[in-house]
Formats: structure tokens, sequence, C-alpha cells
């Protein structure tokens, strides 16, 4: 028996996996558009982003997690209620998760790719301007190469923080590991158990991904410092 | 718009505030208390040690906080011997549990940021205390922690931040803080948007509170330690 609920349980983790891979992808894209954003000369664009920074890091994610799955949809029906066309929204919990931790972490994301890009010599870009590169040629072979290493150990920080935080889309109803350890506690009366289960899943899970993300930062460090001699 | 519930209920938001607000400062308070020793034996030359205080951070730092809450709430309820003793009263308080887990959760964060702010502090300034003939008591209290807390105050003040957000999970098992308000107005009234809205705004402004006195005590604690000096 405990094998067949715990199995279930963590069948569930590519569910988790997916999710905060999902979310990782978003958080990165987005938070470089706002990293890139916070350096630009333009006073109004600076202070938004950091007003967004401000109110995203100023609220708990579960709350934030609420106000997506529940409030957003509620204020777009209401809306779409008053217009008097007949549509009606809903929200799936895979989505509403994927893109709330999405858009959570892209804020502390700006922040991490933001010193990064600080971070790197001016004179490189300036030099690759003189030549003539195109501004994309530049980001692929000039900035994002060193951003990578530079941005790593708080990019994996980030990551870790979201792994943990995927747990919170089970209050949502996401069928993932949290909500599967919650329906084994349940059916058998033996909620540690099953609660060990899920939590050894994500010890697992930021273990193997501290230990990765290690070894390719040291991989990093080694390409850079090949180049240089 | 519907803010007149939100106005109807501003006593139950306020009772909810000040429930987050105490859960909040007790378990930073313990949990600060905690992390002292356990900062120095994290660095300590004894494996045994060091490797013990290792082990408890990765797997309170490994593991979702939801699972850490739901384990001691509803798993401890496993154990037929546990809940025939006197401790039986304490394990089955939403409250006490609620407290247990942030303590342990947020000391795990204060340590691996107290251990690292300890190896931060200068030789020179250990050599000066021993030259000095400090007694090891004297030395932690007059070097150590001070050199400590003031470096870490950022760090620290981020995990402040943190702590107060997570407890926004206690809400999960029963209890009325913040979020647990919020919660009960949407379900009792059948409307989404305006008690997350407001619930959403009273966070933010205890984090801006509490950014503002960090940055405070940091300018009166730690403004040796800015550049340009």
């Amino acid at each position: 028996m405990f094998a067949d609920f715990a199995s279930t349980i963590l069948a569930a983790g590519v569910l988790t996996l997916l999710l905060a891979l999902g979310a990782l992808v978003l958080s990165s894209v987005l938070g470089l558009v706002l990293a890139y954003g916070r350096l630009s000369r333009r006073r109004w664009l600076v202070r938004l982003i950091q007003t967004f920074n401000f109110v995203i890091r100023g609220i708990p994610d579960l709350v934030l997690m609420l106000l997506v799955f529940y409030s957003l949809p509620a204020a777009i029906n209401q809306f779409l209620e008053w217009s008097g066309s007949g549509l009606w929204v809903e929200f799936s919990p895979f989505w509403a998760g994927m893109v709330t931790l999405g858009v959570i972490f892209s804020a502390y994301m700006s922040e991490t790719f933001k010193s990064g890009l600080q971070n790197i010599p001016r004179g490189q870009i300036e030099a690759a301007e003189a030549y003539g590169l195109h501004p994309w040629r530049i980001f692929w072979r000039i900035t994002l190469p060193q951003l990578a290493r530079l941005a790593l150990p708080g990019f994996t920080n980030n990551w870790l923080v979201m792994v943990k935080a995927t747990a919170l889309v089970s209050l949502l109803g996401l069928q993932d590991v949290m909500f599967r350890a919650k329906g084994a506690a349940e059916a058998t009366g033996q909620p540690f158990t099953y609660y060990l289960v899920a939590g050894g899943f994500y010890l697992a899970v930021t273990l193997a991904s501290t230990f990765g993300l290690l070894a390719l930062a040291r991989q990093l460090e080694q390409t850079n410092h090949a180049g240089r001699t | 718009m519907n803010w007149d519930v939100v106005i109807e209920n501003l006593g139950l938001y306020a009772e909810g505030t000040w429930l987050t607000v105490r859960l909040s400062l007790i378990s930073l308070a313990i949990a600060f208390l905690l992390a002292l020793p356990l900062a120095f034996l994290r660095n300590s030359r004894s494996p045994a040690l060091r490797w013990s205080v290792i082990a408890y951070t990765t797997v309170f730092r490994g593991t979702p906080l939801l699972v850490q809450l739901f384990l001691v709430y509803f798993g401890l309820a496993q154990f037929e011997l546990l809940r025939s003793t006197i401790l039986w009263p304490w394990l089955s308080s939403p409250l006490f549990c609620a407290l247990l887990v942030f303590v342990l959760n947020s000391a795990a964060y204060t340590t691996e940021i107290f251990a690292g702010g300890l190896r931060a502090i200068p030789k020179g300034e250990i050599e000066a205390a021993q030259a000095y003939g400090f007694t090891p008591l004297r030395a932690a209290w007059r070097i150590f922690i001070p050199g400590m807390l003031s470096r870490t105050l950022p760090v620290y003040g981020n995990e402040m931040i943190m702590l107060m957000h997570a407890t926004s999970l206690a809400s999960t098992v029963t209890l009325m803080e913040i979020t647990g308000v919020a919660r009960n107005i949407t379900l009792n009234y059948y409307i989404q948007l305006e008690p997350y809205v407001a619930a959403a705004i009273i966070y933010l402004t205890l984090s801006a509170v509490l950014v503002a006195a960090v940055q405070l005590a940091e300018r009166r604690f730690a403004g040796f330690l800015r550049p340009g000096r």
C-alpha cells in the first residue's frame, strides 16, 4: 500500500517540475527585460520597474496566487458582465500558478541580472560596438556568456526558492506532489508518512539542483579562464 | 465594487494584522536567539557539530514551508504514543504548531546568514581580541556578534520580510491572520476581488514599514561598512 501511494505522489513530480521549469523560463525572460529596463536612461521606466519590484516583493506569494487565481477572473467577469458580453473566464490552476510564479520571480531575477549586467566591463561592449557588431550579436557573444557566469549564484538561489514555492499551487487545486500527499494522508490516516515522502521529493530536487548548478558554475569558471590564457 | 464588505469587516482585518504581527515577531525573536549559537556551531572546527547544523539547515531550507507545517500540524497525529503525552494539547494547537514551524524554518535560514557574517569578519579583529586577552565569551559578545550583525543586516532584513510573508501560510491551518481573514470573507460573501486586494495592501504596508526600519538600522549600526568613507 505504501508503495502505491508513494509512487502516486512521486508521479506528480513531473507536474511539479514542469510547473517550476515553465515559471523559470518565464521569470528569466521577463527578468532580463526588466533588468535592461532598470539600467535604461529613461527615469520613468526605472521608477516603474522599481515600483513593480517593490509591490511584488512586498506581498506574500500565497496572496499573489490567490489574487491571480480568484480575484483576477472575478474582476474580468465583472467587466464582461457589465459590458454585456455573455463570456465567462476561469483560469486553470496550472497556468495561473505558472504565470504567477513567473511574474513573482521575474522581480527577483531582475535584481540578480541587473547586478550581473553591471559587472560586465563597459569597455567590452564599447569595443564590440566599435567593431560594428549588431546589438543582438553583442548580446549573444559578449553579454550573455558573462552574465551566465556572474548571475549563476543568484539564479540558483531563485530556482531553489521557486521549486519550493510550487507547493503553494496545490492550495489552488493543482494535483502536484503536495496535493497527492494530502490525498494519500487523508486516505490512509498516515499523514506524517506521506508528507515526509513529499518533503523527500522537494529535498531531492533542491539537493540535485544545488550540486548540478555548482558543477555548471565550476565549468563556466573554467571556460572563462581558458579563454583568457 | 464591494468595498463596503471590506469596510464592514475592518475590525477582522485589524485582528488579523495583529495576529500576523505577533506570529512574525515571536517567531523572529526566538529564531534569532536560536541562530546565534547555531551560527557559531555551523563554523565549528568539530566536524560532528558542524555537520549536524548543516544537516538541520539543509533539510529546513530544502523543503517547502507548507510541507513542514503540514508534517507538524497534521502529521504528528499519526503517532498514538504522542497523543497520550502531556505535550499533545500543545502539539494539537494550530497556533503552537505554526509558531514551532516558523521558528525552526527561520532559524535555519538565519543560522546560514549569520554563519556567513561570522566568516566575513576580518581576521585582524579576532587577533586583536586575542591579543587583548579577551575570554571567548567576551570576544563573542564584543567582536563576533556585533561584527556579524552589522555585516548581515541587509540580508537579515530580507529574511524578516520573508518570514512575515511566510506567516500567510498559517491560514492553511485555520489561523485567522490577514490571509485567513481575507479567505473567510471571500467565502462568506461570495466576492473574490476586494478581500484579497485589501490583504495585499496590508502586507505591502507592513513590508514597507519593515524595509524602512531595516534601512534606518543599517544607517545607524552599519554605516561604517558603506563604501566611500
